[in-house]
Order: structure tokens, then sequence, then C-alpha cells
């Protein structure tokens, strides 16, 4: 091959000389080429690390702001009962309770209705009913927390006339969960190799110990991840809380009546006070405990999903 | 059991329903478990039609007892009768500060999810994704906070250098620290993560053979992602922007928090240094003040209006996901 088959390209390019000697069949890029080509490298390293700045950021200040408080027992054990503003002291242990209730109540409600709905689009679901289902869980995926509160609120104390209670903020994060839960069980149930469901069914198992016995425990770690990855979303969210859900300083375990208090709500309350020292350490512990206990679900489910993934 | 009841056919197995059906627990349970399942999804779409119905039910008759336009109006005062509200400023305010968002986390997003999928090193790759993934790991009550006590005063400087030397600008004129332009800063940060995520998917399916030709024809790394990567993300991309759209149109505490309010009767300004509310953070500093019927009707109706934005976003998404998907297959 001749050198000037290449000329064209290479010609006008004095930095990539090393690599055209070596092997003339390949040339290098121009240098306006690679100039272009260094600078997107560049970009792309700059993007990511502009982009993992608020989170070192954000970390750092919850951390350095908030740990102090989390080093204290009175914070897992103590509720903020009888604490002035202004006094030190105090704890998260009726927010710590108040939001894992709500969670686990409103997990209670959308792991079943969402796992069957997944279970019904994957085994059963044809036709126009199936693609309609399809359909309305898009919706709820996109309902934005506020309006699903505002819908509860319109049903729940406008239209019943009940009390703002624990279990109406559940019912409004379960619209928000059942989305999730169903998405990711349907992954999943997809995920199962058809091969195993028809060995079953060869068998003479009937289809609903099919689905029972065979394709759901192929699919359950991954269900499991579905589900704990729904809940650390549905426990950081406040809005549903501000319309619901009203902030108590005392220890309430009764989802049906009085104030409940939840880490959001206490961060909420207290941070209208966040020039005292003693209320603006509280607002970042709390801070900081609800990202650990969502950090927490967020590891457990990454590594059950990862520990059992389905092996087509 | 009905397992081993059934006669072995000498029939190839289809998915056509034996001829000899199996009596007992076997039928029942199948009449069960699918009914369950059937009524499940049921459940779902009542769910849906539910939201929109009670909505609807209970925005009418405040919106029949408004005295002025609800689309178009700035007024807000559901405190006395007669009710005299309109969502035209909730309109600007939310729909600017999702707009700066996306004009920030797009281009940044894809450029992190291409640097996760092209560039980081082996080793890099699979932490970098679950770190910016960790960005929506917190809570948005956190950016809230973060976003008063540390990122507005730090934004500051940035946004009287602007308003100085942009202000003869309508849009940069300077006004408030606590405003919509920060306030979109903080939305980009959030709705990152949601772009990286599915923009990440969609670069990594690029079919090696696309990439491969594009480099054997001598293109460098980056015309590679140009010419190959990006056409064939670019649906996945779209989709994407739009579902983080979506998000950005309904946060509601980290804007309550940040958001300066107006008093009522501010004159209009374009400037992205004003304060304001959206939708979401209207309904939220007001959610103490639900006493009367029309007053709350008069909130939902304002969350009627952010329902169906986020509906119209989301569809687009969809649409643009369903066509690839078309495409694709």
């Amino acid at each position: 091959m001749s050198h000037t088959a290449t000329a064209t390209t290479a010609a006008n390019d004095p930095d990539s000389s090393g690599a055209r000697h070596r092997d003339p069949l390949f040339t290098t890029a121009s240098g306006g080429r690679k100039t272009k080509d260094l600078i997107a490298k560049v970009v792309m390293w700059a993007a990511f690390l502009l982009a993992l700045s608020p989170l070192v950021w954000i970390l750092w200040q919850v951390i350095s702001f908030g740990g102090q408080n989390l080093m204290q027992s009175e914070w897992w054990t103590h509720s903020m009962r009888g604490i002035t503003t202004r006094r030190e002291g105090g704890g998260a242990y009726h927010a710590i309770m108040g939001t894992l209730l709500q969670g686990l109540v409103t997990g209670l409600i959308s792991v079943p209705i969402g796992v069957f709905t997944a279970i019904y689009l994957v085994e059963y679901g044809r036709g126009r009913l199936a693609r309609a289902v399809s359909f309305m869980v898009d919706i709820l995926t996109g309902v934005p927390s506020i309006v699903a509160a505002l819908f509860i609120y319109a049903l729940w104390v406008t239209t019943f006339g009940w009390n703002r209670v624990g279990v109406a903020v559940s019912l409004s994060l379960v619209l928000l969960m059942i989305p999730t839960i169903v998405r990711s069980t349907e992954e999943m149930l997809k995920l199962v190799p058809n091969e195993l469901r028809e060995a079953s069914l060869a068998l003479g198992v009937p289809k609903w110990k099919t689905i029972a016995s065979v394709v759901l425990p192929t699919a359950f770690s991954g269900i499991v991840t579905g589900v704990l990855l729904g809940l650390a979303r549905v426990m950081g969210e406040t809005a549903p809380l501000l319309i619901l859900g009203p902030y108590t300083k005392n220890i309430n375990f009764d989802l049906f009546s009085g104030n409940m208090a939840t880490l959001p709500t206490m961060i909420n309350d207290e941070r209208q006070y966040l020039a005292l020292p003693a209320a603006h350490d509280r607002v970042w512990a709390a801070a900081l405990t609800l990202i650990l206990l969502i950090l927490l679900l967020n590891l457990a489910g990454r590594l059950i999903g990862r520990a059992g993934a389905v092996k087509a | 059991m009905s397992v081993t009841g059934v006669p072995v056919d000498l029939e190839p197995p289809s998915g056509q329903e034996p001829t000899e059906v199996p009596r007992g627990p076997g039928r029942l349970g199948d009449r069960l478990f699918g009914g369950s399942a059937t009524l499940a999804g049921t459940i779902v779409i009542a769910l849906v039609t539910l939201v929109g119905v009670f909505l609807l039910a209970q925005a009418i008759p405040a919106i029949a007892k408004d005295q002025v336009n609800f689309l178009w109006s700035r007024e807000w005062n559901v405190d006395s009768e007669p009710l005299r509200f309109g969502v035209r400023d909730l309109l600007w305010a939310t729909v600017v500060t999702s707009i700066i968002a996306m004009l920030l986390a797009v281009p940044v997003g894809v450029a992190v999810a291409l640097f996760i999928t092209e560039y980081a090193p082996r080793w890099l790759a699979r932490p970098a994704a679950q770190l910016v993934d960790l960005l929506a790991a917190v809570p948005s009550i956190v950016y809230g906070l973060w976003g008063v006590a540390t990122f507005t005063p730090f934004v500051g400087p940035l946004q009287n250098w602007l308003g100085s030397t942009l202000g003869w600008i309508p849009l940069f004129a300077p006004k408030y620290q606590s405003s919509l332009f920060v306030v979109g800063i903080v939305l980009a940060i959030m709705i990152l993560p949601i772009v990286t995520a599915l923009s990440r998917e969609v670069f990594s399916q690029t079919p090696r053979t696309h990439k491969e030709a594009a480099l054997a024809l001598g293109a460098t790394k980056w015309e590679m992602i140009r010419t190959a990567v990006l056409p064939y993300g670019q649906p996945g991309v779209i989709s994407a922007a739009m579902l983080a759209l979506g998000r950005a149109l309904g946060e509601t505490i980290a804007v309550t928090m940040i958001l300066s309010a107006l008093a009522p009767g501010s004159p209009w300004s374009w400037s992205l240094f004003n304060g304001g509310a959206t939708f979401a953070s209207l309904i939220a500093n007001n959610a103490a003040e639900f006493d009367s019927p029309e007053k709350t009707g008069a909130y939902i109706a304002a969350g009627l209006v952010l329902f169906v934005l986020t509906f119209v976003v989301n569809a687009i998404a969809r649409i643009v996901i369903e066509r690839r998907k078309a495409f694709t297959e």
C-alpha cells in the first residue's frame, strides 16, 4: 500500500507521525479531529465530576452537621416530647418508628396489588384489558406525589370526613409504590425462562401452581429488590405527609388516630428554627437518619438482587 | 392431587387447554389465582379512574364559583368570598423552573451516561453508575434543606453578577436570592440520575457492529459516539428527558423550601430571579388551611392542572419509547 492512498487524511498531521510509520495501512486522525476527540473526553470526565459534586457536598454537610446527634443513644431511644426548640437533646425515635410503620403498611397494601398486577400482565393478560392496565400503570408512574396526596385528601377527609392519620398517608404512598412494584416485578417475571413454565405445565401442574411454585420462587429475589427500592422511594416522600400527616413530638404507634411523626415532617418542623444551634443539629441529624434508612433499603435491595439473580 | 391424575397424552403439548380438564383443586385454584390477578389489574385501573374523578368532582364546583379566568388570571385569593383564583403565575413558575432544570440536566446527564458507558475505565464504570444513582436516593427534603441553607447563598454571587451584567434583559432582571433560577438548578441535580440511568441503558444497547463499523472506518472515539451511539440512543434520551421533566414539574418540598413567595398583587416580571410558587409548592404551603370545601377545591383544581401537565409530558415520553420499540424490533 503506497503512502499516497492515505495521504489525504493524514498528510497534514504532524502529531500522528509515530503511529503512521508503524502501520502504513491505518492513519490516525488529523489534528482538528484529534483535538475534538480530546475535548469530548475532557468534557465527559468533567460532567461526571460535576455530577458527583452535589452528592459529596450534601453528604459531607449532612454528616458533619448531623453526625454528632446520631452518636448519642438518646437519639435512637427518645422522642421530642417536652423538648423545646432551644434545648439540646431529644431524639428521633418517634419519627423513625412513624416512618417505618407507615412504610410497612404501605408495603403490605401495595405488594399484593403490585405483584398480582404484574402476574396478570405477564402470565394472564391479553387483549384490551391488559393494554388498559399497562397504560394505567404508566399514568400512575407519572402522578406527582402531591397529586396522589390531594386525591386521598379528597377521598379521606373531604368525602368521608375522617381525620388526617397515619393510614391515610400510607394510602397515598400506595399510589406511588404500586407502579414501581408492578414494573420491577414484570421485568423479573419476564426473565423467568419459558422452558421452566412449559416443563411444569407438561408435568400436568395447573397454571396457578406453576406460577406459585415455579415462576414466583425463581423471580423471588428480583421481586424483593423491587419492593425494597420502591419502599426506599416512598419513605423519603414529604409531600403527602404535609397534606395528610401532621407532625407531633410525641410517640404514637396508632395508625388510625392521632398525629404521627415521621422523619420528613420532623425535619420540616424543626427547620423553622434552623438559626438555633440545637434545632440546627437536630434537623441535620434527622436528615442523616433518613438518608441512612433509605440507603440501607437500597443496599439491601441491591444485595438481595445480586445474590439471587435469575440464571437464564 | 391433580398432578398424578392427568393421563399422559400422546398428542404433542400445545398452548391449548387439555381435552381432559383435571378436576379438583387445580381448576378451582386456577380460577382463584387468575381471578385475583385480574382483580389486581382492575384495581389499578379503578384507582387511576378514581383519582381523576375525585379531583374533577371537587375542582369543578370551585372553578364554577371562580370570579376570574381560572387559566389566565394571576390572582390567588381563596380566603374570602368571592373566590378569585387563576393559575397563570403558577404555570409560569412551574414551567420555567422545570425548563431550567432540563437545560442543565439533560446535557450533563447524557455526558455522564456516555462517560459511564464509553469513557470510564472498566473498574470505574460500575461504581460511577452507582454513585450517580445515589443522587436519586437522597430524599427531596434533604435537597430542599441543602438548597436553603447552603446552595442559595452559594449561587448568590453568580446570580448578582448575572443580574448586574445582563440585567437589561427582562429574563435576568435582578430580584431575589431564593429565585426560580436557584430552584431550577436544584431540580436539575434531582433529575440528573433519571436522565443518566435511562440514557445509560440505551447507550449500552447500541449494537456493537455499529460502533465497530464506525471505528473501522477510522472514526475517533468521539466521532464514533456522534455517528453511532447518539443517533441510536436519541429516542431513549428524549424519553428520559421527558420522564425527568415530569418529575421536575411535580417536585414539591424542595421547591417549597427554597422558593421565596411573592406578596399578593406583585407586578408581573419575566425575571428568572423572581420568587413565586409552583403548583406543588402552593398546595404544600397551604396544606394546613384546607378548611372549606371551596378553598380545598381551588387547590385541588391547581393539582388537577399539574396532573394534566405531567400526564401530557409522560404520554409524550411513552409514545417516543413505543415508536423506538417498533423501530428496533
